[in-house]
């Protein structure tokens, strides 16, 4: 950092003419990010939806055994986490750091709630015998099923179903857990001291990536759950 | 950057407000699943035109797009254009293939 200046209070980098340029760089920075973001988990959306296209019935058979209950509680742990992260930047932009603080634990608590259900979610498959693709044990789920009195599965290519579900739903949560660590960062970084309303860059640009986890989440749960 | 001004604050109710919204469309998405035999073939268009509702106003106000420049507007508007473009091409392709001898 020896290349860079004071300007009330703020480490500006040479390069930049002020702390707002310097921002406003960092954000664009993020923006170009998202649209990566978009086009990865918009790649996965496209192959859902030709092969929801070719094979209709066993995409139905295959959301037969999501739980919506389940999925739609977890939509409204990220909403509300999508708030508290809002917020943080908020108190932060308001100069109350110690409310940022509360925010962005709480909202790390959110991702952690989000993930303990996914994690009964993928046990109760997996205890089913339901693994993405081949691994998918049709025998075993059969037996489970009649065992349970539920009708059995006729569609030999359920596991592909399985493989968008555990693709999907997988790189989402891998998404969830990096947030929470880049919000543990930003939140170890505020109890520090580093934040305040003329420099709060990395809670904004941490703060968008949350909220396009939300976003994701936001179209996965009616693809995944309701529509099948 | 064209506009380098201090960054708009959003007021406190305005989240809440917009938090509010998110949830009563999420119950209105479980709503409109309970009646999907009522719907018929509308019930995933209305899933989804619920789920747009919902990104336009995360990306809005959660996001802060309302009060952001328009090179940012454009850069993420861009991410969902060329997504357009490859479900386009994608679906294009796989509607207008045609069978004429088995492969094996």
């Amino acid at each position: 950092m020896s290349t860079s200046k004071m300007i009330n209070g703020v480490p500006v980098q040479e390069h930049f003419k002020d702390a707002f340029h310097q921002f406003d760089s960092a954000k664009m920075g993020i923006w170009l990010f998202m649209v990566t973001e978009i086009l990865m988990f918009g790649g996965l959306f496209v192959g859902y939806a030709i092969f929801h296209m070719k094979y209709p019935e066993m995409f139905a058979e295959g959301a037969r055994f999501l739980d919506w209950k389940l999925g739609f509680i977890n939509t409204l742990v990220l909403i509300f986490s999508s708030l508290t992260m809002a917020l943080g930047i908020y108190f932060c932009q308001i100069n109350q750091i110690k409310k940022a603080v509360w925010a962005l634990a709480i909202t790390i608590l959110c991702g952690a709630a989000f993930m303990v259900i996914k994690y009964f979610e993928y046990t109760h498959k997996f205890h089913l015998g339901i693994y993405p693709g081949n691994l998918l044990d049709l025998a075993k789920l059969n037996a489970n099923l009649t065992a349970e009195g539920l009708p059995l599965v006729t569609s030999s290519n359920l596991g592909m179903y399985f493989g968008f579900y555990f693709c999907m739903s997988g790189l989402h949560g891998i998404h969830v857990l990096l947030g929470m660590g880049l919000i543990t960062w930003c939140l170890i970084r505020a109890v520090r001291g580093d934040f305040n309303p003329n420099y709060y860059t990395a809670v904004e640009g941490v703060g968008i990536f949350w909220h396009i986890v939300d976003l994701i989440w936001i179209f996965l749960f009616p693809l995944l759950y309701l529509v099948g | 950057m064209a506009n380098n001004h201090q960054p708009h604050i959003t007021p406190l109710a305005t989240y809440l407000k917009v938090a509010g919204a998110l949830f009563a469309l999420t119950f209105l998405t479980i709503t409109a699943h309970s009646i999907r035999g009522f719907l018929g073939p509308a019930a995933p268009l209305i899933a989804f035109s619920i789920a747009a509702v919902k990104a336009f106003l995360v990306m809005a106000w959660f996001m802060h797009l309302k009060y952001e420049g328009i090179e940012n507007r454009v850069v993420f508007a861009l991410g969902f254009f060329f997504l357009l473009l490859l479900f386009g091409i994608s679906i294009t392709d796989i509607l207008s293939r045609q069978v004429i001898t088995p492969v094996l």
